[in-house]
């Protein structure tokens, strides 16, 4: 496991924490970490927190479009969440507005959102 | 510090100062532009001797058959005492052009003067009535360009004011932000809405919020694009975006612009957007019966 993003296993749901100086190589070896994980562990729910995440590019958005693709393709609902309002603002800027994910202010708020849906 | 060869100007401007001046004012008088309902005659005369005396002292120091830089240094000092006279008469209403005229019109008496006294010195005559003018002309300009300037200013003022005048965030519930949207909607300011907006969500915990447009005059592509992105921006950040206050005239206008709003929820009015949020929240407005009347 590469110390830039950690997963945790928190009541059936993957929580996926990103730090902020992840390299485009950490980022790369968590897609294979987390969708191994998944079917693993059979998880219905992940949570990305990026709330450590103070600059984004295109490649670690495409990422993070990727994450939730791969995680929807294993029946995994997934959120990101505790985007800061500049990464939000860059993100548009650079037209990646991670059309296929959900968003969720806090990780407290995708947990209540995946248990409304009996994910968690 | 180069001392100036001496010229029949700068000679004219010492030794008959009085005359000149004199000259000057009644020119003015002729052209209309001394403003006797704003200024009184002593008042008037203070001020063109002071410019006058400034201009002798500078042209007795400066060679002015060079090229003339009125922003250089060494002309400061008649710089400064024009601009003070400049904002002295502005403040009581004289307009841009009267204050140009005002000084232009020390031209017409100083080269009759010049006439006369060099009448038998034609090349001379031309060559000092072409110096003088230059810099008669460049002091005109510098007048402009204090108005331009001076506007400038009150301008940007008034842009920053607007610009923080007109993107309050407010909350209008728990969760629930609304921005209510005044006049033009330019990137400076969809940009100041946005960076409000999504800090605004971060302090208030906001699942929701109606970014209200009631008030802005015209909808094209790029405000269209503006709102748009700042919803894409709201739902990144983990909430939801209702643009309210589409007027069946600007939905018209979108859809003829082919403007797609995608997946963002739209509103006709702030009120329908209120209920939208309130159900989205968990919360339901209901009437108290008994005091219907």
């Amino acid at each position: 496991m590469s110390e830039a993003a950690s997963i945790y296993t928190v009541d059936k749901v993957l929580l996926v924490a990103i730090r902020d100086n992840i390299t485009d190589t950490d980022i790369i070896n968590l897609q294979e970490d987390l969708s191994e994980r998944i079917v693993s562990e059979a998880a219905r729910g992940v949570v990305i927190d990026i709330a450590a995440l103070e600059i984004v590019d295109t490649f670690v958005g495409r990422i993070l479009a990727q994450l939730s693709s791969i995680s929807r393709l294993l029946a995994a609902e997934t959120y990101i969440v505790g985007m800061r309002p500049a990464v939000a603002m860059t993100l548009v800027e650079l037209g990646m507005d991670l059309p296929g994910s959900k968003t969720a202010l806090s990780l407290s708020h995708a947990l209540r959102a995946l248990k409304a849906k009996g994910l968690a | 510090m180069t001392v100036a060869p001496t010229t029949e100007v700068s000679r004219l401007l010492r030794e008959e100062f009085d005359s000149v001046l004199d000259a000057w004012f009644a020119t003015q008088k002729r052209e209309g532009v001394r403003r006797p309902d704003l200024f009184s005659d002593r008042e008037s005369r203070r001020q063109l001797s002071d410019l006058l005396r400034a201009f002798s002292e500078a042209l007795s120091r400066i060679d002015i058959t060079e090229a003339v830089d009125i922003d250089a240094d060494n002309w400061s000092e008649l710089r400064m005492a024009l601009s003070e006279i400049t904002l002295v008469r502005t403040e009581r209403g004289v307009a841009p052009w009267e204050m140009t005229a005002f000084m232009l019109a020390l031209k017409q008496p100083v080269f009759e003067m010049l006439s006369k006294n060099l009448a038998d010195r034609t090349d001379r005559l031309l060559a000092e009535a072409a110096d003088f003018g230059r810099v008669v002309d460049a002091l005109a300009m510098h007048i402009n360009e204090y108005f331009i300037a001076e506007r400038d200013e009150i301008i940007e003022r008034q842009r920053a004011e607007m610009m923080e005048l007109s993107t309050p965030v407010v909350q209008l519930w728990e969760r629930v932000l609304t921005i209510p949207l005044i006049g033009t909607l330019d990137s400076m300011r969809a940009q100041e809405v946005m960076e409000n907006l999504l800090n605004s969500i971060v302090e208030h915990s906001a699942e929701v919020v109606i970014v209200d447009i009631t008030g802005v005059r015209v909808v094209d592509t790029q405000v269209a694009q503006h709102l748009l992105r700042t919803a894409a921006a709201v739902r990144l950040m983990g909430a939801e975006a209702i643009i309210s206050g589409i007027s069946p005239k600007i939905a018209q206008t979108m859809v003829e612009l082919g403007v797609d709003v995608g997946e963002v929820t739209t509103r006709p009015s702030i009120r329908a957007a209120l209920a939208e949020a309130f159900r989205r929240v968990g919360f339901q407005i209901s009437r108290i019966e008994d005091t219907r009347v």
